[in-house]
């Protein structure tokens, strides 16, 4: 149990050490100079037009919710890999009926234009 | 107990540093074989052939500015490029490099750590990168940045289905999930796992490809559209942390193919650790020559490629694995 699992917190301990003395780096040994306009976004050398806190369009939303779904499915799939030989035909049988079900859903979901991109 | 601390800390800053030098000779290779695919010749200056450029590079990178642009949102700026870094250095926490060897009277194992869910912690990590593309593209203020963010999180998110489901091919005929146990599996040449699954390969290698965001699924970064996609306000270190995200990233995917694809470190007279580099360094090329060859896809066609093709595809290839396991399995497969 230690063995398996103090490395990886190890190296999350020290990935994210890393991550801050590079930042901190950076902001104690780059130059510092403010002037005028160069806390604007970028805008090509013109004045920015427009921000970014503007409505999103609902596709992204949709292109979410159908990852969510389908990636929960994706993940009762797991469990049946691992024991696949155990289960044998009824184990792929009653796999076969849940992928039928996901593909249902995913019939449903093309044929109302969820996933269509212009 | 102190002893286990000792060396499997030593273990993590050294593969901690390998995989840094290796993120900053990636974009070495890259420039370099690009170069040479286009008829130039590429950095040369720094060092002989060009050698010393990502040193270079990074000092350079360290001694810019930190330019902060007025209008972000601080707290998430400031983690964005972490949380990219991050979950790139943590994938390798589970991948073989080597078999087990002896080091000063030490028996050390060639892996960071043998988790037994190996392949579904490298996929949950993997999957943590899009908050830092996300949050870095929204939280920087800038309309180019967050357009980007939302491009490439919405790509990650449709490719990492089949992404997902291109593996369990693979689990079905190893019945594990973890990596250690999937290298054994696959001792000689015959029973490399690509054999077994090549739908399932092309499937993973299409994936990881729009995964990591790169050519020609390089939709994020259309520097022709976009200016930069979602790094367009970073500088300095905090753009250095996406890109060695970037290109931690692309090695780590290239060390899981290796590990479920192509055997791992097994081969024949070389170290372990040389096979395992030789193998990851291919799929590197790999990943370069694509750059060189193929125009970017419109973003239209990406998405619907991804949902309507790699998906069906790849829920195909389990059904069809898993039935094929099961009439023919030993005949095949093996036991």
């Amino acid at each position: 149990m230690f063995e398996t699992f103090y490395p990886i917190l190890f190296l999350f301990v020290f990935a994210v050490f890393l991550a801050v003395l590079l930042t901190v780096f950076s902001v104690i040994l780059g130059r510092r100079t403010r002037s005028g306009k160069k806390g604007q976004s970028y805008e090509c050398g013109v004045e920015p037009v427009g921000t970014n806190k503007e409505p999103i369009p609902v596709k992204y939303f949709l292109i979410g919710i159908s990852f969510i779904l389908f990636d929960i499915e994706l993940i009762f799939l797991l469990p049946w890999a691992v024991v696949s030989r155990e289960l044998g035909m009824f184990g792929f049988i009653s796999i076969a009926v849940f992928i039928a079900l996901v593909i249902i859903g995913y019939i449903y979901e093309l044929g109302k234009g969820a996933l269509k991109w212009e | 107990m102190l002893e286990v601390i000792l060396i499997s800390s030593i273990k993590v800053i050294v593969v901690v540093v390998v995989l840094l030098t290796g993120c900053a000779y990636a974009t070495y290779m890259e420039r370099k074989v690009l170069a040479f695919m286009q008829n130039r010749i590429g950095p040369n200056y720094a060092g002989p052939y060009g050698l010393l450029q990502p040193i270079a590079d990074a000092v350079k990178l360290i001694f810019k500015e930190d330019v902060v642009p007025d209008n972000v949102e601080r707290l998430t700026y400031t983690l964005a490029p972490m949380i990219s870094f991050v979950p790139a250095m943590l994938t390798f926490a589970v991948v073989p490099f080597s078999s087990n060897f002896t080091l000063f009277g030490y028996e050390i194992t060639g892996v960071i750590s043998d988790l037994n869910i190996g392949i579904l912690f490298v996929f949950a990590i993997t999957s943590l990168g899009v908050y830092g593309i996300l949050l870095g593209g929204w939280s920087a203020g800038s309309k180019y940045s967050l357009l980007g963010g939302l491009r490439a999180s919405a790509q990650m998110i449709s490719y990492e289905l089949s992404y997902g489901l291109s593996i369990v091919g693979v689990i079905i005929i190893a019945n594990t999930l973890s990596m250690v146990e999937l290298v054994e599996q696959q001792s000689s040449i015959g029973s490399w796992f690509i054999w077994k699954q090549p739908l399932g390969f092309l499937l993973y290698i299409t994936c990881a490809v729009a995964e990591t965001n790169r050519s020609p699924f390089d939709l994020p970064e259309a520097e022709s559209e976009l200016v930069g996609g979602y790094h367009t306000e970073y500088s300095s270190m905090r753009f250095a942390q996406f890109f060695i995200g970037e290109y931690g990233n692309m090695l780590a995917v290239s060390a899981v193919a290796t590990t479920l694809f192509f055997g791992g470190w097994q081969g024949p007279l070389l170290p372990p650790v040389i096979w395992f580099l030789i193998k990851v360094f291919c799929f590197m090329f790999f990943y370069i020559w694509l750059r060189a060859t193929l125009p970017r896809f419109r973003y239209d066609q990406l998405m619907n490629f991804g949902w309507k093709v790699l998906f069906p595809l790849a829920l195909f290839n389990t059904l069809l694995t898993g039935l094929w396991v099961l009439w023919l399995g030993d005949v095949l497969f093996g036991g």
